[in-house]
Order: C-alpha cells, then structure tokens, then sequence
C-alpha cells in the first residue's frame, strides 16, 4: 500500500508541478563525429574519468562488447537494462551532440529529449565539470561503435512511465557543479569531488528511500546495491580496525587491504577498474573518505568474540569454513585477516555474509586475487541461517543480528536488491 | 554417526559430523573417484553432486548432509556401461593424468541436468571452477559439448 500511495504521489506532483518541467526537447541528431576530432589527451583524461565513474561495469553484459549496453542491473522497482554507449549511430550514441550528452549527464535527459532512470546516477554525474563530462564522450566516442539494441526495461506500469521521473526529480534532483571546499587542501578536494561526483560512491554507499533516491542527510551511512550490503564509509564505517589512507587507497586498487579483508559482491568490480586510474586519484578518493571514518576502532567492534553458538552450526562452520578462516588455517598462519576484521561480520546487516557464503568471491582469470567458492548449492536456507548467526557470534562483539531466515531466502531468490 | 544417502543408497558411516564428505567417500565408503587435490575449494578434483549441484566434497562437512542426496562418479556408470558425459570424455580423450576428471564429469554433468543445452559461455563459466593441471581444458570443454550434443539427441528421440 504505501508503494502505491508514493506512485500516486509521484503522479500528483508531475501532474501538478511538472507539466513543464516533464518536457524537455529533443536535441537535434548530428552526423557521428570522427575520432580526428578529438584531442588524444582530452581522450586519455576521459578513460581516467570512465574508469573512475565504472561506466563499462554497467554498460557491459558478461563476455559482451564494451560500452554496448544490455546488462540488467536489478533495482527494488525491476531491472533496467543500461544503454549501448558506443558511437553507433542507429542502436548508441553516435547521433549525440556533446551538447546532448552534457543534458544526459547533467539533468538525465535522453537527446530524444526522454527522462533517464536514476540508476544512471545523473544526481552525481551533475556535479562534474563540462571540461570532464566533455572528455568522456570524447573517450566515448572514440570506441568501437558496436551494433546492439538494448533490451527494454522490465518494470511494472506505472513504473515504467518514463514522465514519472519529472516528479521525481522535482522531489529529489538537484543540479549543481561541485564547488571546492576551501578549507580543505587541494587533494581533499580532489577526492572529494570524485567520490561525489564522477565516482558515484554514494550511489551504493549512501541508503536510498523507498523511491530510490539517496538520503542526502545520511551520505555514505551503508546502502544496499545489487542485492549487497555496501557498509559505511564515514563516522558509522563498521570496520573493526580503523582504515588509514594507505590502507584504502592499497584496497581500492587491489580489492585487499590485510588489516580488513577482500572486496567481494559488485565492489569487485570497482576495484578492478580503479586499478587502471593514476595513483594520484585513488589517493586522493582514500584521503576523502578516511577523513570521514572513525580514527579509532568502535567499542564493540573487534572485542573479543562471544563463546558460545549453535554447536551444529560449529560443525558446519569447521568442515565447510575452517580450512581457511579457522583459528589454525593455514590461511590465518599465513597472516591474512581473521573474519573477526572484516566489514562483513560486523555490519549492522547479514547481507553481505549471507551474499558471500552463498556467492563466494569469484576468481580472476590471469591474476593473483582472493578468492572463495561460493556455498549456495551445497547449504541449505536453514544451514546458511545458523551458520550466519554463529559467524557473528564467534567473530563480533556485536549483537545478533534479526530475521536471517528472511534475508537469506531473499538473497537466494536473488531479490533484495 | 550419520546416515548418507550415497548413489542412492542409505549408508551408515562412522564420523565426526565435522567430516568433510570427501574423507568419508574414500575412507569409509570405498569410492575412491572423488579426488583431494587442494581441501580449499580451488581446484574442483573433489566436485560431487548434492541434491542436483556440483559441491566440493572436500569443503562440504557430512553435519550438513542429512536427508540429502549424493552422487558420485560411480553412480553415473560402469565401465562396460558409462554414462553419457563418461562416454562423451572417453571419446574425445579428455583426460591426460586423469585427476581432475572425476571432478570435472560431475561438474559437467550437473550443468547438463539443469540445462541439456549450454551455450558455449555458460559452459566455461560453470567449468571455470574445476581446474587441469594437465592443461586438458579444451578437449575437456569439447567433452561437454559432446555429451550435451548427445543428450539432445536422446531427447529429441525420447520426444519423436
């Protein structure tokens, strides 16, 4: 019921105060421009800036060409399929004026003059310079232009009313250009504008109302994406151990930090990407964010673990967890962080480690990463609960967590995004 | 103490319940076609099927196996009678030492009772866990595709 009510709201307000906002012209088609054109330096400082704003992550299905579009990022209104971004003119954007991709990234705007969904996040993108957004479509548009139509969004009416998105927009979209901060040095600043901006952390990181727009009062306090739980980056960051710069910046472009442990779920990803981007960058994106963590562990983060747990869930825990994450596993002998550090276990949700126990950590082909299998064909919904429960028990101070049961049938039904 | 149903029947077997089930088929149960090769999940010569999903017999403790179904290498065939996936490596001489195959045929054939018809993507992502240290990997892959193409072909028979 209350979902309907906020569509019917959302209805209200573009019929009220949208009517004109909702329409914006179609900026004409041009004739696709020629690699020539574009400056190779301004095409470089573009890659730097796509990598960092991850757009091949969406924009390319598994396997498939880069930047074609096509893949289905599952959002908790259905799944909207991300555009084919190369030059092609007929099925991308080679017919976009740059002008007409400014529109795109700074008020989300289609050149047909269409509403775009949030999930492209236009709500960071407007806060980058005409001088980046100008160099990523001139990266754009010098890639291979690929011929592949994007397949339609499944969404339920009225949700897939495009002019919706006026309203929404009223309620939630405010164009703006980041303005530095002046009491900050210049690295700060930098960070900060890539984090907000062009890097859309927050699109992940900061927790969404039930129309999915960020909560601008709690930036960066924990959000769900892709069914995942992404923990706080700022004064709620449930890590054990306190992140440092050095040791962000080492996790951002390595997917591992040893004090804390290994990305796993769609942050992968990120961190793959980051990995190509000057180092000066991923510095400055680490100095920003630890600068708004805790310097000092939280109370009951990393306090010594609770005895005790289901002693069945134990048994599952040492045949199926134990040749690596056990008190005497070679992997712990070796070094690496004990669950007990990990941002996982400590958080104020079970997603991420129902998510992991039932996923794993995927292997990189052609390169030395964590990795873990994933335990969703051997476990049931009732091992995966109790085994979840008696992580926490053993590894975090914290208190139990609530409804496991519930969240793990949702992370199985690959729901919950 | 616990009660296994391994290739369909009903195994009494003396363990911890923290036991891998790997240890158990081999130790306990004689069925010695699972192989150990890392006891961490990374290599895949211990894959079983559970209730119809490849496992790693070696991470999966036998606490978690009660009331459910196992199969094994055995199960799948004799050597006068393999089944098809068995077949399908025979022929295309899939195995160099021949450690990884067991592993890799339960891999393959879970794939093939969920999906009779894989594309060649989906074949190498669900592949991609079980490793050969031989380097066997292509006539591996050219195994499932044939064992898939013969399943089709008793389907399709089955259906005219």
């Amino acid at each position: 019921m209350r979902a309907v009510a906020l569509i019917a709201a959302l209805g209200l307000i573009t019929i009220i105060g949208g009517a004109v906002a909702a329409w914006h012209s179609a900026i004409a088609p041009v004739t696709p421009p020629t690699r020539q054109s574009f400056a190779a330096d301004e095409v470089a400082r573009g890659a730097t800036l796509a990598a960092i704003a991850d757009c091949a992550v969406c924009h390319t299905t598994e396997g498939g060409r880069a930047f074609a579009g096509g893949r289905g990022v599952p959002t908790p209104i259905g799944t909207i399929y991300a555009t084919n971004i190369t030059p092609d003119p007929d099925t991308g954007i080679g017919r976009w004026s740059q002008a007409a991709f400014r529109r795109a990234m700074r008020e989300g705007i289609a050149r047909d003059g269409s509403h775009l969904y949030p999930a492209l996040p236009y709500p960071h993108f407007t806060r980058a310079t005409d001088e980046d957004i100008d160099a990523v479509y001139a990266f754009l548009m010098t890639r291979n232009a690929v011929h592949q139509e994007t397949p339609p969004n499944r969404l339920p009416f009225p949700l897939d009313r495009r002019v919706l998105l006026a309203g929404w927009n009223l309620l939630y979209f405010r164009p703006s250009v980041w303005q530095p901060d002046p009491e900050h040095d210049a690295q700060w600043n930098r960070g900060a504008y890539l984090v907000e901006g062009v890097g859309h952390c927050g699109a992940c990181h900061t927790p969404h109302n039930a129309l999915g727009a960020e909560e601008t009062r709690r930036t960066l306090a924990g959000g769900y994406a892709e069914g995942w739980y992404a923990p706080a980056l700022q004064r709620d960051s449930p890590a054990a151990l306190p992140w440092t710069d050095g040791a962000l910046a080492a996790y951002l472009r390595t997917g591992y930090a040893p004090q804390h442990g290994a990305a796993a779920g769609p942050m992968t990803a990120v961190t793959e990407t980051l990995a190509t981007v000057p180092d000066e960058d991923v510095q400055a994106i680490a100095v920003y964010i630890a600068a708004q963590m805790p310097k000092r562990a939280a109370a009951a983060a990393g306090s010594p673990p609770r005895s005790g747990g289901d002693p069945a869930a134990a048994m599952i825990f040492a045949g199926a967890c134990g040749s690596c994450h056990g008190d005497d596993a070679q992997m712990m002998r070796r070094g690496e962080p004990s669950l007990s550090l990990g941002s996982a276990v400590n958080a104020p949700t079970p997603r991420a480690v129902i998510q992991v126990i039932l996923h794993g950590v995927p292997a990189r082909e052609a390169t030395a990463a964590p990795y873990m299998p994933g335990f969703e064909g051997m476990l049931t919904d009732a091992q995966i609960t109790a085994l979840t429960n008696y992580v926490r028990t053993r590894f975090s101070g914290k208190a139990d967590w609530s409804d496991v049961g519930a969240e793990v049938a949702k992370s199985r039904s690959g729901g919950g995004a | 103490m616990a009660v296994l149903n391994v290739n369909g029947r009903d195994r009494d077997v003396q363990a911890d319940l923290d036991t891998p089930l790997l240890y158990v088929l081999r130790n306990d149960l004689a069925l010695n076609g699972a192989k150990f090769g890392c006891g961490l999940g990374q290599c895949g010569a211990c894959t079983v099927i559970v209730d119809g999903a490849a496992v790693f017999s070696c991470l999966t403790p036998i606490a978690a196996l009660a009331g459910r179904r196992i199969r094994t290498v055995e199960g799948l065939g004799t050597e006068q009678a393999p089944g098809t996936v068995q077949k399908a490596f025979i022929d295309e001489q899939a195995a160099q030492c021949g450690y990884c195959i067991a592993g890799m045929v339960m891999r393959a054939q879970a794939l093939l009772e969920k999906n009779p018809h894989p594309a060649e993507q989906e074949i190498r992502g669900h592949m991609a866990l079980n490793l050969c240290r031989c380097g066997t990997h292509m006539r591996i892959l050219a195994a499932v595709r044939r064992a898939a193409a013969a399943m089709g072909t008793a389907e399709n028979g089955a259906k005219g």
